[in-house]
């Protein structure tokens, strides 16, 4: 293997660039991105780079050792398709970049509604600087959307000083990820820091002509806006693949190992659906810590050599910070999965244990990073479940 | 030089912390004490916290590892290393002779 190509700058694929050469592959690396900027961290965007305590210099990837990684940086070009017969991603300005391997690190795209100007999502560093514009402006804010990055928004815009309605189309906000029971701890969030909260009614329209001005909801209700937040989901970026014969179902299809279904060619990161030997099936995770973990692993598939990863790699973790409080969650929750507190009461730090079957399959904490920390590692040693 | 504690009272696998202004903790790895900083250089976590394997210590938030031989971040976020102290055994008892603040640059 001579030369291998990342397609995508973000934390995946920059982490693929680093793992190559810790596994010391002295091969040519082409890194491909269509953003502009040098890679940048996302999960700030929500958090202290939108609320001002964290600058473009703190958010930015690359450290000075990075310079030894003699990378070919492609910023600012966009692959439109990968053609696995002859070997190469090809531009969209039709060059050809002819490689012997491919890591794919496209990641995910935000999940829009169309609507008039003063309509947000919130993905890329240049969403987020308008965002940060927006509430500078002060007035009321809706976020449509009680995800993570609804409710991390809505809670740096109440920081800020604005009015924050959260909409949300679900019962209960993260019983997909949660279960309701801890959804509704996370609804009780914003509700005790000011933000109000409507359940279980969607979105019909975004009023407004030239500007956005309200939110009108499903029973009829209008809710007045300055600006609006929309963060309903994240799409990955598989379309440029299609034709290609990679299989694609959600993300692109991998093994626990992060290889695809065509020889070289490796996943990681927000794009990929990858065996998740602790969940025993297919999963696209949107964590920042499998878009570090995941490349280590291809790296060493790519290279040919068995990964000595951690066995808590398999274990999914990821976290949020809202209302000056740090959430984290690991594991994998099904529904039937029993949630139990085991410290702390959820008006307050806590720590609860998801359960299957008398077994601890996830562990869900506030301000409670060493009881965390233990479960954590408790589920790492579980192995497999089914 | 600050008293820590008994030789005894830190056990393998484990650190203990010391509330001073930084706080620092020594942690044992498999026989060997090590002294840093206890604070993350990425946000706020508590290092005495977090996930110590081999010479490595996992920060409990967003997992960035500091080696604690030379407090350097081996991946991110944390992008800047952590003091490390020196750890004295004398009669028994462990004491950290304190690094100097590194000048601001
Ligand atoms: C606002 C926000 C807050 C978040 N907070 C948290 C958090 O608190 N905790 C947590 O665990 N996770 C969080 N996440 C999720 C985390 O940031 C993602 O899991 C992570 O960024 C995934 O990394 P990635 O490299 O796989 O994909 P991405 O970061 O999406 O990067 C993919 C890159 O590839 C580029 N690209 C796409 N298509 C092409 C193409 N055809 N050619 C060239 N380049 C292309 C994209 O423009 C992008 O630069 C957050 C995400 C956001 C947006
Ligand atoms: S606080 Fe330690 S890695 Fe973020």
């Amino acid at each position: 293997m001579r030369t291998i190509t990342v397609v995508g700058a973000s934390i995946a694929g920059l982490s693929a660039a680093r793992a190559l050469r810790a596994q010391e592959f002295a091969g040519r690396i082409i890194v491909i991105g269509d953003e502009t900027h040098e890679p940048y961290d996302r999960p700030p965007l929500s958090k202290g780079f939108l609320d001002g305590s964290a600058s473009l210099d703190d958010i930015t990837l690359s450290t000075p050792d990075d310079k030894l990684l003699d990378i070919d940086w492609r910023l600012g070009s966009k692959a439109a398709a990968l053609d696995t017969s002859a070997r190469a991603v090809v531009l969209e300005t039709g060059e050809r970049v002819v490689t012997d391997g491919v890591v794919l690190a496209t990641g995910a795209r935000a999940r829009e509604m169309p609507g008039p100007a003063g309509v947000h999502t919130l993905r890329t560093l240049n969403d987020a600087i308008a965002l940060k514009e927006a509430l500078k402006q002060g007035g009321s804010l809706v976020v449509i959307g009680a995800g993570f990055i609804g409710a991390e928004v809505a809670s740096t815009a109440r920081q800020l000083g604005l009015d924050v309605t959260v909409v949300e189309a679900l019962p209960t906000p993260m019983a997909g990820p949660l279960g309701t029971q801890m959804g509704q701890v996370c609804a009780d969030l914003h509700r005790r820091n000011g933000v109000r909260l409507i359940t279980g009614v969607p979105v019909a329209a975004l009023l407004g002509d030239d500007r956005v001005r309200a939110v009108l909801l499903a029973d009829g209700r209008e809710i007045p806006a300055d600006a609006v937040v929309v963060g309903i989901g994240a799409i990955p970026n598989v379309e440029w693949l299609r034709g290609s014969g990679l299989a694609i179902e959600g993300g692109v299809v991998t093994d626990a190992r992060c290889v695809t279904t065509v020889p070289n060619v490796v996943a990681v990161g927000d794009c990929a659906s990858a065996f998740n030997e602790h969940a025993g099936c297919v999963l696209r995770l949107e964590h920042w810590t499998s878009a570090v973990q995941q490349p280590k692993i291809a790296a060493a598939g790519l290279l040919g050599r068995t990964s000595v990863h951690a066995a808590r790699f398999s274990v999914p973790y990821f976290w949020s910070d809202q209302y000056g409080s740090h959430l984290q969650f690991a594991g994998h929750r099904r529904d039937g999965d029993v949630a139990e507190i085991v410290e702390g009461s959820p008006d307050g730090p806590f720590a609860a244990v998801y359960r299957r079957d008398s077994r601890p399959v996830a562990v869900l904490a506030v301000d409670q990073p060493r009881v965390f920390g233990r479960w954590r590692r408790e589920l790492a040693s579980e192995g497999v479940l089914s | 030089m600050i008293p820590v504690c008994a030789l005894g009272e830190i056990h393998p696998g484990e650190a203990v912390r010391l509330d001073g202004e930084p706080p620092i903790s020594v942690f044992n790895a498999n026989g060997e004490l090590y002294a840093i900083d206890d604070t993350c250089t990425h946000q706020d976590a508590s290092l005495a916290d977090g996930w110590l394997e081999g010479c490595l210590i996992e920060c409990p938030l967003h997992a960035s590892c500091f080696d604690l031989r030379t407090g350097e971040p081996t991946g991110p976020p944390a992008k800047v290393g952590v003091r490390t102290h020196e750890v004295v055994v004398q009669d028994g008892h462990v004491y950290v002779v304190v690094a100097p603040v590194p000048a601001v640059t």
